[in-house]
């Protein structure tokens, strides 16, 4: 069974429990429910699995990865990186103390002479992190046609017939699926959603 | 509280204090502040971490059967013991049982993740702590190959197997990207390996690095896919169809092939190569036996792995539950996760509010309202910009949950010392414990150690990989004797439900006991409250000054060079740390790199 082996990994990662930091994971949504790939293309909803996403890394030829990144851009500034390029700007995921950077998981792949052969990073730059239960920033979610027209654009560039759906088809879990997600979320007063300024972020 | 005694610690913070932080090579944060008197030995210590936000604040209103998805995201490793322990909770309030199959392919999912999860630790998050990969470059490839053939049967030992590895490690170091192995104090005197054990313990590492790609599969056959499996209130998302013909749709015969070959070599990557290097390693170590903190003395587990279905008692479960308390050690205490008096949560050191704080607060009435006041005589700082904590005050973002008031230590230290304590329905735990230190030549009392909670996650890892083959035995004569059932659908329809249900859920996730506790009124969630391992043992000081097991843990080792808290990081990975939902986004100008501060 080679369900890890492909041509193409698209990978959207990140944790969309906290608003932009959903970025990629909401590409990967929006790709899958809007456009057909062919065989061959494994379009992943990656979460915030660090390492364990390792196998799936080392099984592509080719990767391209949505995420939030800060490239010290205005919020909602799209830009791709690409190659070499892409590990310095994907420091990012470092959800928990065990959980690995991404970063770590390129490293990983290339130590096991496992590294795809193009790396792509589609990446925007989020507006807001801290609010736990949130989602996408307008500017942040106004990114989110481009980011999957560039991976469409890459994909078709590679030589992938990649084909817009007729009608959308539902994708991930439905109650994580993002307008689920906002519509379910509770009031503020409901929550107690206050003070989130967290004091280890903020150790210089 | 300059000078006093509290669980048989003295604290003493009048000598020089140090501040680690983040606490770690590769991840998150948690930061450490400790105090060392003239010979650099840690006389306290003082471990904070970022906020544990209460699941209730995304939860609340939504339907109790999404859950187990929302709690998946919390975290990128716990996920599949999340999912689990969600859906325990509800079918907890709601009386749903579930199926045989259904119970016996969660304890498949839970078991591969604990032997997953255990392979990942010790080799990617901890070996190094242990191992100097800068001195495996100095080592002969023939010694290296002659110890490893000296160890263990694994075909993989040549000296050119060694000699090709030690010249892609070169050439991955030369090339300044270390990657994985960045931020470390290569050359430190507490490393204590030879270049050969060293050169070996990296060759594993990468390994099973590539290992991995088998057990994920495991996950992907019964959760229906991957890296975020399907999860269901009533039993497992997957069909038994042993006829069907192909790899789409149900499980077939095709299918439990696939895994039953997966956990037979996953058991033997375990003997092979992953006890042979824990032992390997202990030997160089077996004079260190610093960081045992609570585990002699408290120790706390819920259990796991239900031999029947819907039976949740201590005797129907594989791996122990139960509370030692006080180093009593022949006294188990029974544990009720729906106990008020049980488990409560103080937040005295904690930065939230309370009515009262002189007592703690039992999940089901969990409050999470923050309250943020870095203060103290001694803190130094600002709210933003903290310099030194002050542990008199409130300190930390993690509440202090304690066991009849005891703190206690959670994970495979505790669950493999339960199982040593009762021989006759833990056997296997016992004979492999007595093996590891009969091999290794130390008493027992080594075992409440850093080495020995490295060891013990080993030796649980050992005993899960022997029970998924059991596991897997069972669920195929299940389905032999003609029961393909895998969901209990009965109360799928709220309009079955009572108008108010609570309950709880419970596993063991491979760093700690992990509980949530779930109040359904009207069909939807009222409250919601995960309690996680790293509460348990990162855990800052309660009402009575009792410190939390990072901290206990860390008292009376001394530093090689306190410049470089080598150990202070080893004790600490040693427990698995995991403090999710702390985010932080990378400026592209560099790593984020670990500061330690001497003052």
């Amino acid at each position: 069974m080679d369900e890890l082996r492909c041509e193409v990994l698209v990978l959207g990662i990140g944790n969309l429990l906290w608003a932009d930091e959903g970025f990629g994971v909401r590409c990967v949504e929006k790709l899958a429910a809007e456009w057909q790939v062919p065989a061959g293309v494994t379009v992943m909803d990656g979460g915030t699995q660090g390492l364990y996403l390792l196998p799936y890394v080392q099984g592509a030829k080719r990767l391209i990865v949505f995420d939030a990144i800060d490239y010290g851009l205005p919020p909602g500034t799209m830009k791709r990186v690409e190659g070499d390029e892409v590990p310095r700007f994907m420091g990012a995921k470092k959800m928990s103390l065990h959980q690995t950077g991404f970063q770590e998981v390129i490293a990983a792949a290339d130590l096991t002479g496992q590294l795809p052969e193009k790396l792509l990073l589609i990446g925007v730059q989020p507006e807001e992190l801290e609010d736990y239960g949130g989602s996408l920033r307008d500017v942040v979610k106004a990114r989110l046609d481009d980011a999957v027209a560039a991976a469409v654009a890459a994909l078709r560039d590679w030589g992938f017939a990649v084909e817009a759906r007729e009608s959308k088809v539902g994708a991930g879990d439905t109650a994580l699926g993002m307008s689920a997600y906002e519509a379910g979320r509770p009031s503020a007063e409901a929550a107690s959603r206050i003070g989130d300024s967290r004091v280890l972020g903020c150790v210089g | 509280m300059g000078v006093y005694e509290t669980q048989g610690f003295k604290m003493d913070n009048s000598g020089k204090r140090v501040v680690v932080d983040p606490i770690c090579r590769i991840e998150g944060h948690l930061r450490v502040e400790v105090n060392l008197d003239k010979d650099n030995v840690i006389r306290n210590a003082v471990s904070t971490g970022t906020m544990w936000r209460g699941l209730e604040v995304i939860l609340k209103g939504r339907d109790p059967r999404d859950a187990w998805a929302f709690t998946e995201r919390i975290c990128g490793v716990c996920t599949g013991t999340h999912a689990l322990t969600s859906v325990r909770a509800v079918e907890d309030a709601l009386a749903i049982k579930i199926p045989e199959n259904a119970n016996t392919i969660r304890n498949l999912m839970q078991l591969n993740l604990q032997v997953h999860d255990h392979l990942v630790h010790f080799y990617h998050l901890h070996a190094l702590d242990w191992v100097d990969v800068v001195s495996a470059l100095k080592a002969d490839v023939k010694r290296t190959s002659e110890l490893a053939q000296s160890i263990s049967n694994w075909p993989l030992s040549s000296p050119g197997y060694f000699r090709d590895l030690q010249n892609r490690l070169k050439k991955f170091v030369e090339s300044g990207q270390l990657g994985p192995f960045s931020n470390a104090y290569w050359g430190n005197p507490a490393y204590k390996l030879p270049p050969e054990a060293n050169l070996m313990a990296v060759a594993h590492y990468l390994e099973a690095l590539d290992f991995q790609k088998e057990i994920v599969k495991i996950h992907t056959i019964f959760g229906g896919k991957n890296p975020h499996p399907n999860w269901l209130v009533g039993g497992v998302p997957c069909a038994i169809n042993l006829n069907e013909v192909g790899a789409v749709g149900a499980i077939n015969m095709e299918r439990l092939n696939l895994v039953k070959s997966i956990i037979d070599r996953s058991k033997e990557f375990v003997e092979q190569v992953y006890i042979p290097d824990l032992l390997a390693i202990a030997s160089f170590y077996k004079g260190w036996l610093h960081g045992g903190g609570l585990s002699s003395q408290a120790v706390m587990s819920y259990g796991d792995f239900p031999e029947r279905a819907n039976d949740h008692s201590t005797a129907n479960l594989l791996l122990p539950r139960g509370a030692i308390i006080n180093g009593k050690l022949d006294k188990i205490h029974e544990v009720d996760l729906k106990d008020p008096e049980q488990i409560q949560e103080f937040v005295t050191h904690s930065w939230y509010k309370y009515a009262d704080e002189s007592k703690g607060l039992h999940p089901f009435d969990g409050v999470t309202e923050p309250n943020y006041k870095p203060e103290g005589p001694n803190f130094k700082g600002t709210r933003t910009k903290i310099e030194n904590l002050d542990e008199s005050a409130k300190y930390s973002w993690i509440k202090a949950p304690r066991w009849r008031g005891h703190a206690v230590e959670v994970g495979p230290l505790s669950r493999m010392v339960l199982g040593y304590v009762q021989p006759k329905q833990f056997p296997f735990i016992k004979e492999t414990i007595d093996a590891v230190l009969k091999k290794l030549d130390v008493p027992v009392t080594a075992l409440f150690s850093t080495l020995g909670r490295t060891a013990a996650r080993g030796i649980e890892c050992l005993y899960c990989a022997d029970l998924q083959v059991k596991q897997f035995d069972k669920l195929i004569a299940n389905i032999k004797a003609g029961d393909s059932s895998t969901a209990n659908v009965e109360k799928w329809d709220p309009a079955t439900w009572p108008k108010e249900a609570k309950g709880a859920g419970f596993t063991e996730a491979p760093r700690g006991a992990l509980g949530h506790w779930i109040k359904i009124k009207d069909g939807k969630i009222d409250n919601y409250q995960c309690v996680v391992p790293t509460t348990w043992n990162g855990s800052p000081r309660d009402t009575k000054g009792q410190i939390g097991a990072y901290e206990a843990s860390l008292m009376n080792t001394p530093l090689a060079k306190a410049d470089e808290p080598l150990e202070i990081l080893r004790t600490i990975h040693s427990f698995d740390p995991c403090l999710a939902c702390s985010t932080h986004v990378m400026s592209p100008d560099g790593q984020e790199m670990s500061s330690v501060k001497i003052r």
